[in-house]
Order: C-alpha cells, then sequence, then structure tokens
C-alpha cells in the first residue's frame, strides 16, 4: 500500500530529470524552430517555455512521446496561436493566424536549418558587433543574461538593453530570417566566425570576468563552431575550429596554481590536451588542403 | 515593407561630370527597380547652399538659412523602394552609383494608415 506513492513519486522525479535533459539538448532547436514558424524572438521564448511547462505535466501521466522536439514545436506554437487569440479581438490578426498554421514544420533538414538562420540572424552585419556576440549567446547559446555580462564585465542592465535593442531593430528593421544567399555568404559568415571567435578570445584571454566563466566562454566558442562547421562545413570554419582547439588543448599549462601566466617553453606539456590537439591537427590540414 | 534609402555624401568633392553620370546611372537604377516592382520614389536634393530650415515654437515661425545640422556629409538624395526584408534592402542600396563615393543610411518606413493613395 505505502509503495505506490514512492512509486509515484521515482516516476515523477525521474520524468523531471529526463525533461531537464531534452531542455538542455533540445530547447535552443525547438526555438530556433519556433521564430521561424511564429516569426517573432520573444513570442517563441514564451511559447518554447510554454511548452516544456505543458511537456513536464503531460509527460508524467503519459510517458515521453517518440520524437519529442516535433512534441514541443508543436505544443508550443498552438500555444502560441490560443495566447495571439486571446490577445487580439477577433478578425484582427487572422490572416496572421492563418499563416502561422500553413507554415511547415516536420522537415527534419528544416529543422536543422533553423539552427543555421538564427545564427545567421543573430550575427546579422547590420547588428553592432557588441550585439551580434551578446545575442548569440543569449539566443543561440541559451546562456543568461546574468552570465553573458558577467563574463564581459558590464551590469545584467546594460546587456539586456544591448539585446533587447537589437531584437527591436531585427523585427522593424525586417532583418531576415534566413540563411543568406550563396552570393552573400561569404561576407556573411566571415561575421559568424568573428562573433565565435571574439566569444573565444574573450574566454581565453579574458579582459575580464572570473576564470570559471572564462572557460564557459571558450568551451561555448567550440561548441558554436562545431554547430557551424556540422551545418555548413566551408573551409574558413574548419580553419576556425583547428585554430580554437590548438589554443584551448593548453588551457590548463598556461597558467600557474597562483593564476600567473606561464609561457609556452616554460610549459608542461603532459598537461597538454592531447586529443584537441590531434583533432586540431586535422581540422587544420583539411582546411589548408581545401583551399 | 517600404525603405527610405538616404544618400550622404561630402557635396563639394562632385566634379560636374562625375554628377552627370551618377545621375544617369541612379535613372537607369530606378528603371531596373520599376521593372522588378521594388521602385517607388526617387531624387537628387540640390546643393544645402540652397537650403531652409523651418521651426515653430510658442506658435510662432522661426526661419533660418541652411540645413538642419552642418555636417561634413550632407543629405543629397534619397531612393524610396519596396523590399520585403533588410537583406534584399541592402542588396539594392549597394547598388545606387554614389553608394561608391558617400553612404546610404537604410531606414524602415513607418507605414501609417489613412494617408492619401
Amino acid at each position: 500500500m505505502s509503495q505506490r506513492p514512492l512509486l509515484q513519486e521515482t516516476v515523477a522525479s525521474q520524468i523531471r530529470r529526463q525533461v531537464d535533459e531534452i531542455y538542455r539538448s533540445e530547447s535552443r532547436r525547438v526555438f530556433a524552430t519556433l521564430i521561424r514558424l511564429l516569426g517573432d524572438f520573444e513570442r517563441a521564448e514564451e511559447a518554447m517555455h510554454d511548452a516544456f511547462a505543458v511537456a513536464l505535466e503531460q509527460w508524467s501521466r503519459d510517458g515521453i512521446p517518440a520524437s519529442p522536439r516535433a512534441w514541443l514545436v508543436s505544443v508550443g506554437r498552438f500555444r502560441a496561436i490560443d495566447s495571439i487569440r486571446r490577445l487580439t479581438r477577433f478578425d484582427a490578426s487572422l490572416s496572421e493566424l492563418a499563416q502561422l498554421g500553413e507554415t511547415s514544420m516536420q522537415d527534419e533538414e528544416e529543422l536543422e536549418d533553423d539552427r543555421l538562420r538564427l545564427i545567421f540572424t543573430c550575427c546579422h552585419p547590420a547588428l553592432s558587433p557588441e550585439a551580434q556576440v551578446a545575442l548569440t549567446l543569449r539566443e543561440v547559446c541559451g546562456l543568461t543574461t546574468e552570465e553573458i555580462a558577467n563574463a564581459f564585465l558590464i551590469a545584467p542592465s546594460t546587456l539586456a538593453q544591448r539585446i533587447v535593442r537589437a531584437k527591436a531593430k531585427i523585427r522593424d528593421a525586417r532583418i531576415p530570417y534566413q540563411v543568406p544567399s550563396l552570393a552573400d555568404l561569404p561576407e556573411r559568415l566571415e561575421s559568424v566566425l568573428q562573433v565565435i571567435y571574439l566569444v573565444f578570445n574573450e574566454g581565453y584571454a579574458a579582459s575580464s570576468g572570473g576564470t570559471l566563466t572564462r572557460a564557459a566562454l571558450s568551451a561555448e566558442a567550440i561548441r558554436l563552431g562545431r554547430l557551424v562547421m556540422l551545418l555548413l562545413p566551408e573551409p574558413e570554419v574548419l580553419g576556425l575550429l583547428g585554430l580554437m582547439l590548438l589554443q584551448e588543448s593548453r588551457r590548463t599549462a598556461r597558467t600557474s596554481s597562483d593564476g600567473d601566466l606561464i609561457l609556452l617553453e616554460d610549459q608542461d606539456r603532459s598537461c597538454w590536451n592531447q586529443a584537441q590537439i590531434a583533432e586540431g591537427r586535422v581540422l587544420v590540414m583539411r582546411s589548408l588542403a581545401s583551399r | 515593407m517600404q525603405y527610405m534609402l538616404l544618400i550622404y555624401s561630402d557635396e563639394n568633392t562632385w566634379t560636374e561630370r562625375e554628377r552627370e553620370q551618377c545621375y544617369a546611372d541612379s535613372v537607369q537604377l530606378t528603371q531596373q527597380l520599376k521593372a522588378t516592382g521594388q521602385y517607388l520614389a526617387a531624387a537628387p536634393l540640390q546643393s544645402i547652399v540652397t537650403a531652409t530650415s523651418i521651426r515653430v515654437r510658442d506658435g510662432k515661425r522661426l526661419v533660418t538659412d541652411g540645413p538642419f545640422a552642418e555636417t561634413r556629409e550632407q543629405l543629397g538624395g534619397y531612393f524610396l523602394i519596396d523590399a520585403p526584408d533588410l537583406d534584399e534592402a541592402m542588396q539594392i542600396a549597394e547598388r545606387i552609383p554614389s553608394a561608391r563615393k558617400g553612404t546610404v543610411e537604410i531606414r524602415p518606413v513607418v507605414m501609417l494608415s489613412g494617408l492619401p493613395s
């Protein structure tokens, strides 16, 4: 008799853990797709959180669906449409609603493209470099405003404002949510790589911020580099990722226990990360070979 | 979506020949934009020595000779275009002949209801 509630409790906490995991791995993807479907950053963010809230409740009861991501996108979209209906009076935005209903969302390839769309939008050259960096860390990497502000040693309110302004420009000047045309790709990719390198460099050379957050920035930059390489394996992308891995491989050997800088020739080479060096070398070679 | 493309440059650096060439090339661009349904309006402006500025304060009209602000580069003309997004507006802006000499500022237009068509 007394075992039943206990068992339910375990199942519930298990589901919660799984939802947490899905949140970590899928929330940015879900968000990227919702921006395309809903056409608005704020609305997508809200819909994404709504979807996870519903998931937590419904999955505890019915179990986790076969494709959590598609489920979350679909629920997020319907919740957003619902709230638009509630907010607008009758026919005011019926055409807008009709559009939302028609957009496709199932194609796997298209879903992957959404992440690339998000990166290109956040790194659009019509936004200031500072705004590009902040927006990318916030929207693509999912870092909190406080985390980003901490890493760059600026007030969270300043950073929040930077992000709000950038989003307003995206909306009002209609910065498109799309992967640029082939003709524009080199220029636009350069802008993306510059943002990634700025993030990495901030984590590596560290003009500011605590040691921990800085290491996290470098890790985010490498993660972004990997993502862009996966979606767009251009030589320039391979080269940048290779360079970052080679630099990162010496992180632990670069500083003494009391935080002093150790020059290259004095570093304990057994501390170098061999896996990163090996991967970095392969990438640099591939990048050079394809030039 | 409508975008206003404002063209700024130092008007003293243009030779008469350059200006004429620019006008001719710009007219050609307006024809191309018209053909693709992107053209709404365009015109060069007379030199700032012809500018007059008006303010009304406390119901009284104040007239001054010259432009709103004395700047190194001046507003010298505009294109009003129709484009679906900023990327397309940017592509049109870079085709404006005077972009090679001056700067083109892209401003999305606020669409008011109730304007005469």
